[in-house]
C-alpha cells in the first residue's frame, strides 16, 4: 500500500496529448489512400504477368514513381498507427504491450524504407 | 492492472453475432492481413529492383497456385478496408448512424468488396489473356 495520494499515483500516467494527432493522422492517410490504392490495383492490374522491361518502364515513369512513394508513405503510416490500436487493445501485460508497439513500428518503417528504396533504384536507374 | 472479482460483461461467444459486430471486427482483421500483405508487395518492389531475373522469379511466384491463393485474399482485404473505411470516414463526420442506415451500408460495403474484388480478378485474367 502506498502512501501517496490517489492523485500523485495517477499524475504522469495520463494521455500524453497525442490521442488527437493519432485520431486525425489516421483519417488523413485513410482519405489519401483512397484514391491511391484505387490507382495502384488498377496499374497493377494493367501489368498483370508483364516481363521486367514493361515493369520498369512503369515504375521509370515520374508520375508512377511518385505515386508510389506516397501509396508507401500513407500506406506504412497508417498500417502502423492501426498496428498501435490493435496490440494496445489486445496485449494487456504492460511490458508486452510497448515490447509489441515498438517492435512493430520498427517493422513498418523497415518495410516501408525497403520498399521505398526499391521504387527510387528502379525510377533513377541503379 | 491487479485481478478482482469484478462482475464482468458477457463474453463475446454468448452475443448473437450481428452483421454490424461482424463487420466491424472484419475491418481490424483485414487491417492485419493488409500490414501481412504489405510482405509480398514489398517483395515484389525488391524483386523489380533486383533486376530481371529476381522480377522473373517474383512474376512467376504470384502467377502460381500459392501465390494466387496469397492474392485473393489480399485484393478482397484491401478492397473490404477500402470500402468500410469509407464508411468509417462517414461515420466520423456524423453520418449514417440510424440503424436501419448501418445495415443498408453494411451491405453495400460487402456487396462493394465482393464485386470489386471479381472485377480485379476478371480484369487481370484478361490483361493475361491478351498479354500472353
Amino acid at each position: 500500500m502506498s502512501l501517496r495520494t490517489p492523485l500523485a499515483q495517477a499524475r504522469g500516467l495520463g494521455a500524453a496529448r497525442e490521442g488527437m494527432h493519432h485520431w486525425w493522422t489516421q483519417r488523413l492517410t485513410a482519405l489519401a489512400l483512397i484514391p491511391l490504392s484505387l490507382w495502384l490495383v488498377a496499374s497493377i492490374i494493367t501489368i498483370t504477368g508483364a516481363d521486367y522491361a514493361t515493369a520498369v518502364d512503369w515504375v521509370r515513369s515520374p508520375l508512377v514513381a511518385v505515386l508510389l512513394l506516397l501509396f508507401i508513405a500513407a500506406a506504412f503510416y497508417h498500417a502502423q498507427l492501426g498496428m498501435q490500436v490493435v496490440l494496445e487493445d489486445y496485449v494487456h501485460a504492460e511490458w508486452a504491450k510497448v515490447a509489441t508497439i515498438i517492435l512493430s513500428k520498427f517493422l513498418m518503417i523497415a518495410l516501408a524504407f525497403v520498399a521505398a528504396f526499391a521504387v527510387l533504384r528502379v525510377a533513377l536507374g541503379g | 492492472m491487479e485481478i478482482t472479482n469484478r462482475p464482468l460483461s458477457p463474453h463475446l461467444q454468448i452475443y448473437k453475432p450481428q452483421l454490424t459486430s461482424t463487420l466491424s471486427i472484419l475491418h481490424r482483421v483485414t487491417g492485419v492481413a493488409l500490414v501481412i500483405g504489405t510482405i509480398p508487395f514489398v517483395y515484389w518492389l525488391a524483386a523489380l529492383a533486383g533486376g530481371a531475373e529476381s522480377f522473373a522469379n517474383a512474376q512467376a511466384f504470384f502467377g502460381s497456385v500459392i501465390g494466387q491463393i496469397i492474392l485473393f485474399p489480399w485484393v478482397f482485404a484491401l478492397f473490404y478496408h477500402l470500402c468500410n473505411g469509407i464508411r468509417h470516414l462517414f461515420w466520423d463526420i456524423g453520418l449514417g448512424f440510424e440503424l436501419k442506415t448501418l445495415y443498408t451500408t453494411g451491405t453495400v460495403v460487402l456487396v462493394a468488396a465482393f464485386g470489386l474484388t471479381l472485377l480485379a480478378y476478371i480484369a487481370a485474367y484478361a490483361m493475361r489473356g491478351g498479354a500472353g
